[in-house]
């Protein structure tokens, strides 16, 4: 059984889809990356495999025995969170907030866990800086740090490399591939379809078309042609 | 002015004055951080008129035990503030100030209309203002005070790290299969005490500068979440109680005398943030 199996999904607002029709299966080990243009719909699809919004029809099932607290999200940075005051292990901590339930204070074995978590992502000796002082790569090794205390099973990724210059850009996008090579699922954001196509096993194309399958059923179909095309021909215009 | 202060102290509603004061400036504090970050402070202040007018309704029932009335009120609005607040942004500013505007209102109009009170317009003030003068609180209200402030600060303790997670990234936290509605519906019903409590010590109008301005200060001069609500909490209480203190010596009006000092702290504050950046 998949990870995540969706069938014939709608999410939106109100009642009013943004996107509609999507049928798609993520098994474990798996690399989606989703692509489209601004506004297509992306962030609110991610939302509702969240299960932060409710989808407006069809069904998301959970499968490999994956709890509801075992998925990590780095979600596309927000307002608040850039002028909160906070350290970087304040932040990472509270990343287990998902498996230490009811308990009010975190354990050794979660305080241990952030510990890994830090060094993994390259941050260990940032643990007692300020967030709001980091740069943007740095804030986002710190919340990856965080999504990983939620989970070793899947990380769903909203543009995790907006507003980075091109090498911390470079760097995020091999850490995460690195994770996925550790086992862990990746589903993922981007607006970069030169990356997607690099880095994932699996494109979902949204947007007036959909597309789904994999990178190189991507690479041949025409939508994937016409997409990469746009994309190049756009950087070579800059 | 030391001895004259010595004398106060031997009675015992001065002391009890005192404890309440530093419980409740403790308890308003710490959740002050919270407000400020999740841009609740706007609720707070909704909720303060709101508090004013279940004051008034409260008064022209002659109620003899007022909190009865005013404390389910208020978190009843809290409540309904937070739902409103999260569906539509721009709408739900728009429902807390006419909820608040309506209140203070309504609280005066039903005050005029039907208080028996010999000296009406001193009443209004005191709620609008907290009493003149701490001392007047009865034994009771005292003992309500205490109580209530206890709970709010073992609330606080025991889901510290569940509301700076919710503060911080309520989706994220709803993404971890955290129950972040709950928490929000405990953090508008614990605001919703605070503002009730502190209604007694500095009035309906001038509870959000007691909530808010420790946690500004702090905010001005520390980076981590911790620090900076242990600072806050700090602030607060030696605020109150030089503000207390003061106003009995000079005979001041305790609410915004606390206030008066809690503005000069933030003013102090910010410039020893601007200058040193702050302290790691
Ligand atoms: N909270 C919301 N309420 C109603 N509509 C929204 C909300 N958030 C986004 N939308 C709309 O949904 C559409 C898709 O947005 P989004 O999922 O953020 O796109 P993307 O992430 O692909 O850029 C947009 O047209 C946007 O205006
Ligand atoms: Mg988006």
């Amino acid at each position: 059984m998949a990870l995540l199996t969706i069938r014939d999904l709608s999410a939106g607002y109100d009642s009013h889809a943004v996107v509609s029709g999507l049928n798609f299966t993520v098994n474990s080990g798996d690399y989606l990356c989703i692509v489209g243009e601004n506004g297509s719909g992306k962030t609110t699809l991610m939302k509702t495999l969240l299960r932060l919004q409710e989808p407006i029809g069809g069904e998301i099932i959970m499968g490999d025995g994956l709890q509801k607290n075992e998925i990590g999200y780095l979600p596309q940075q927000t307002m608040v969170q850039r002028d909160f005051p906070a350290s970087v292990r304040e932040i990472v901590l509270s990343g287990c907030q998902g498996r230490s339930g009811l308990r009010p204070f975190y354990n050794k074995a979660e305080k241990a866990l952030v510990q890994e978590n830090l060094k993994r992502m390259g941050i260990s000796d940032l643990a007692d800086h300020c967030y709001r002082e980091l740069s943007g790569g740095q804030q986002q090794r710190v919340l990856l740090a965080r999504a990983l205390c939620a989970t070793r099973k899947i990380l769903l990724l909203d543009e995790p490399v907006s507003g980075l210059d091109p090498k911390v850009t470079a760097d995020m996008y091999d850490l995460i591939a690195k994770l996925n090579r550790e086992g862990i699922t990746i589903i993922m954001i981007s607006h970069d379809i030169e990356a997607a196509v690099r880095y994932a096993s699996h494109i979902l194309h949204i947007g007036t078309t959909i597309f789904y399958g994999t990178k190189d059923a991507y690479r041949e179909s025409s939508i994937g042609k016409m997409f990469l095309m746009q994309q190049e021909g756009g950087e070579a215009d800059v | 002015m030391f001895e004259k202060l010595a004398l106060y102290l031997q009675y015992p509603f001065v002391r009890y004055a005192l404890i309440v004061g530093i419980l409740i400036a403790l308890c308003s504090s710490l959740f002050g951080v919270t407000l400020v970050l999740k841009r609740y402070s706007f609720i707070g202040d909704g909720l303060s008129h709101v508090a004013f007018g279940a004051m008034a309704i409260a008064a022209v029932l002659n109620l003899t035990n007022e909190m009865l009335l005013v404390l389910p009120l208020t978190i009843i609005s809290a409540i309904l503030l937070l739902r409103s607040g999260r569906k539509a942004k721009i709408q739900g500013d728009a429902a807390i100030a006419m909820i608040s505007v309506a209140a203070l209102a309504f609280g005066y109009l039903l005050m005029n209309l039907f208080s028996a009170s010999p000296n009406l317009s001193g009443d209004v003030c005191t709620t609008l203002f907290g009493s003149t003068s701490i001392l007047t609180l009865s034994r009771r209200d005292v003992w309500l005070c205490a109580g209530l402030s206890l709970a709010v600060i073992v609330i606080f303790i025991l889901f510290y790290n569940k509301i700076f997670a919710v503060t911080f990234d309520e989706d994220f936290s709803l993404a971890a299969g955290v129950n972040a509605n709950h928490y929000n519906l405990l953090i508008a019903v614990v605001i919703a005490v605070i503002i009730v409590l502190a209604m007694n010590l500095v009035g309906s109008l001038l509870i959000s500068a007691l909530v808010i301005f420790p946690a500004l200060s702090a905010m001005r001069l520390f980076h981590h979440f911790k620090k900076v609500t242990i600072c806050s909490a700090v602030l607060s209480v030696v605020c109150a109680l030089l503000g207390i203190l003061i106003s009995i010596l000079a005979g001041t009006p305790v609410g915004s005398t606390i206030v008066a000092v809690d503005v000069v702290v933030f003013g102090i504050c910010y410039v020893v943030g601007a200058v040193t950046g702050g302290f790691h």
